[in-house]
């Protein structure tokens, strides 16, 4: 066996998250139009503005066309071949947790997100998304008594139409591309944060997205505002069961940030990513984007992308406030058929405003990974800064790794950097640490852990070990 | 004086073996027994460092015919982690720099997976930082040292000690240190001398591979062999390596032409 092979054998690790849970689920028939628009929005007793908005993103989205421009090829999706509405069967909002089904509360715990009193992590609160609806929120009440409001979106429609209104839309616009119009039309639950002036969130929140059933696309929205001063750290995970047909998951996530408040959103999506045959996955087709709005406010991105058969994102930071801050960290690990194209768009409108973006890039077996990434430094934005890094690292002879940096500057005080490099895991660094006593697995996994370790560092400090687990179980196996 | 009753450590008979399908060991022969320190002397490309890579299991180099037996145990088909953790330690002449992964931690992974294979408990963090640092006098390294990455950016001395220190915890039976000395200065040369000396054991053994005589005036070698295309020509006491300092390596040569005209 070489030791190319044996370094492949390890990174094929068996999904572990996907299980199904058997549980009576509501679903609506296949297929979209309009009335089915008007179903979502009247199963969720929307107000008639958002069921508006949703008409208005549909009306867009069938004269858009599915976008091509990525050169990733995937087996298409029938539209009219998707249910977009399942919710396991019981009353859509529980008032406690005791009232939520225990077959939901024991998918979370074997998917290592405990929610009941007893067991829930002591310093996170938890949003559960299971397909289409969110089960339940830890921690609600003490964050109210902070004035921070963390509930899932449908609850804040109801709640706080105010805020929907003012703010749902404005960063991503209902027409921005083909899958946010469709999310804007469709979209079934997700999180909301609103974290109000001055106030700095005493604890990290999380969502977490299940997807259960096969034949459901899943269309979160998540919304995060940060008014003046304010500040919040939030992180999503997501896994899927294996299934043999492609499910799609098509999110929007908005975040606002007014005046000095910062938001650092960070992701750990591990979403099954088909087989080792390349069959079944998900696609993963996600718009992300922040507004830094307010003056010297900061938002930064940071994820751990490890799963899905195709992903397309570019969380991206509208840096529009004078001396605002916008962070890219991204690890993105492929193996097999998996397609990732992935980087992030830094817009700099505002004077001073700076930018930041880190790229891992890791791809086994046949994967394709992409970097795919934009720097533009409008005529306004005087002394603006971008520095880019864009590492790959390639395992095997059949994987490809591609950086593609799009640079525009029309601001000649700018300063703009960009490196980029490509490795391979060497058989020296390996040795060495080897004929240490470390064996193989293990010396693989201290490797790659270190390439990402720009990226790790900037993971909230209760997830960064939980990545890095996650890393290290994909790259868990059997030696030969 | 050695004792002929001492344990011997490394036995190798008539090695041989290439890399990349070349071969450069041409039948090595070496008896080391515990207690001992040896000198093994050669130009460049004699094959000096192929056998310290043989020795440790590096995977580019294949053994063609020969034995080596460790403590007894033959360790041909060891991992070199496997060899690495029944005692056999390898200096690098280039110690590879490790970006990212704390020199710490991999110092503590590596002590552990030692400590493992000799039934001692394993540390964890705060019981590793202890030793760490007592150990990290031995070569007068500072602890700033353990908060970097493996190696990166280490000055040529710096990633020395940092050998000497790897060998220092691991508490290997045989020590095989690569030109150890290439690229110290003198005050390097000396820190890192006195390491290996204190380090010696009367229960392990070390090899020293080096160019010069000069390492060899701060640690006393029992044995000094010289190594020509691929094998061991001639093997003598401390005396030996002071005469090739003296007449340099032509007297090789001439030895070589000597036992050709003898056949």
């Amino acid at each position: 066996m070489t030791q190319t092979n044996t370094v492949e054998e390890i990174v094929a690790q068996p999904y572990k998250y996907g299980f199904t849970t058997e549980i009576e689920t509501e679903k609506i028939p296949k297929g979209l139009n309009e009335d089915v628009i008007r179903l979502i929005s009247a199963k969720k007793n929307e107000p008639d503005f958002l069921l508006k908005f949703r008409l208005r993103a549909y009306e867009q989205w069938l004269k858009m066309k599915e976008p091509d421009w990525s050169g990733l090829t995937y087996s298409k999706v029938d539209y009219q071949d998707l249910v977009y509405y399942a919710a396991p069967k019981q009353d859509i909002k529980k008032k406690s947790l005791d009232e939520v089904d225990p077959k939901l509360l024991e998918t979370f715990e074997k998917l290592g997100i405990p929610l009941s009193e007893q067991k829930r992590l002591s310093n996170v609160a938890v949003d559960a998304v299971f397909d289409s609806v969110s089960i339940a929120t830890t921690y609600k009440e003490k964050l109210a008594e902070h004035g921070v409001i963390f509930c899932s979106i449908s609850e804040a429609i109801i709640e706080r139409p105010d805020l929907i209104e003012k703010y749902m839309g404005t960063v991503v616009p209902i027409n921005d591309n083909f899958f946010a119009a469709l999310n804007s039309a469709v979209f079934s639950d997700g999180s909301f944060v609103f974290i109000p002036k001055g106030v700095e969130c005493p604890m990290e929140l999380s969502s977490y997205f299940r997807i259960n059933s096969g034949d459901t696309g899943q269309f979160e929205r998540t919304l995060i505002i940060a008014e003046e001063s304010a500040s919040v750290s939030y992180l999503e995970g997501c896994t899927a069961p294996m299934f043999d047909t492609n499910t799609l998951h098509a999110a929007v996530v908005e975040l606002v940030t007014l005046d000095d408040a910062s938001i650092k959103y960070s992701t750990v999506q591990n979403w099954y990513a088909g087989n080792e045959k390349g069959v079944g996955g998900i696609y993963n087709f996600v718009t992300k984007r922040g507004e830094c709005r307010g003056k010297r406010s900061k938002i930064s991105w940071s994820q751990v992308e490890t799963g899905s058969a195709v992903t397309w994102k570019y969380p991206s930071c509208l840096l529009q406030g004078d001396s605002s801050i916008g962070e890219f960290y991204s690890i993105a690990l492929t193996n097999n058929f998996q397609k990732a194209d992935t980087g992030t768009k830094m817009i700099h409108i505002g004077k001073n405003t700076k930018s930041k973006i880190v790229s891992k890039g890791i791809s086994a077996g046949q994967s394709k990974n992409s970097y795919r990434g934009l720097v533009s430094i409008s005529p306004n934005a005087e002394g603006a800064r971008n520095y880019s890094q864009c590492d790959s690292m390639l395992i095997g002879d059949k994987a490809s790794a591609n950086t593609y940096p799009y640079i525009q500057s029309k601001q000649p005080q700018s300063n703009i950097e960009h490196e980029a490099s490509t490795c391979r895991i060497s058989e020296d660094q390996l040795f060495y640490l080897q004929s240490r006593g470390i064996d193989f697995e293990e010396s693989v996994s201290m490797l790659i852990s270190g390439f990402c370790s720009d990226v790790f560092n900037e993971l909230p400090m209760e997830f960064a070990s939980e990545a890095d687990k996650l890393l290290a179980l994909k790259l868990e196996g059997s030696v030969g | 004086m050695i004792q002929s009753t001492s344990e011997t450590i490394l036995s190798i008979k008539d090695l041989h073996a290439s890399v990349e399908d070349q071969e450069i060991l041409h039948g090595v022969n070496l008896l080391v027994k515990e207690g001992e320190i040896h000198a093994i002397m050669g130009r460049n490309g004699s094959g000096k460092s192929t056998l310290s890579k043989v020795i440790a299991g590096h995977p580019s180099y294949k053994v063609l015919s020969g034995s080596i037996q460790f403590k007894g145990i033959n360790i041909l088909e060891l991992a070199p982690e496997e060899r690495a953790r029944i005692g056999i330690f390898l200096g690098f002449q280039y110690p590879v720099e490790i970006p990212g992964v704390s020199n710490l931690e991999f110092l503590r992974v590596a002590t552990n997976s030692r400590r493992k294979e000799l039934l001692q408990s394993e540390l964890d963090t705060f019981e590793f930082e202890d030793l760490v640092k007592e150990r990290m006098k031995i070569v007068e390294m500072d602890p700033a040292f353990l908060e970097r990455s493996v190696n990166e950016g280490f000055s040529g001395g710096e990633k020395k000690r940092n050998e000497i220190l790897q060998m220092a915890l691991l508490e290997p039976f045989i020590s095989i240190l690569d030109e150890t000395d290439s690229g110290l200065d003198i005050d390097a040369l000396r820190i890192v001398a006195s390491g290996i000396n204190k380090l010696a054991q009367p229960s392990s053994a070390t090899i020293l591979i080096t160019h010069y005589q000069r390492l060899l005036d701060e640690i006393t070698p029992d044995f000094v062999h010289i190594m020509a295309d691929g094998k061991i020509i001639k093997t003598g006491n401390k005396e030996l390596a002071i005469d090739l300092e003296k007449s340099g390596y032509d007297f090789i040569d001439n030895n070589k032409k000597d036992k050709e005209m003898v056949n």
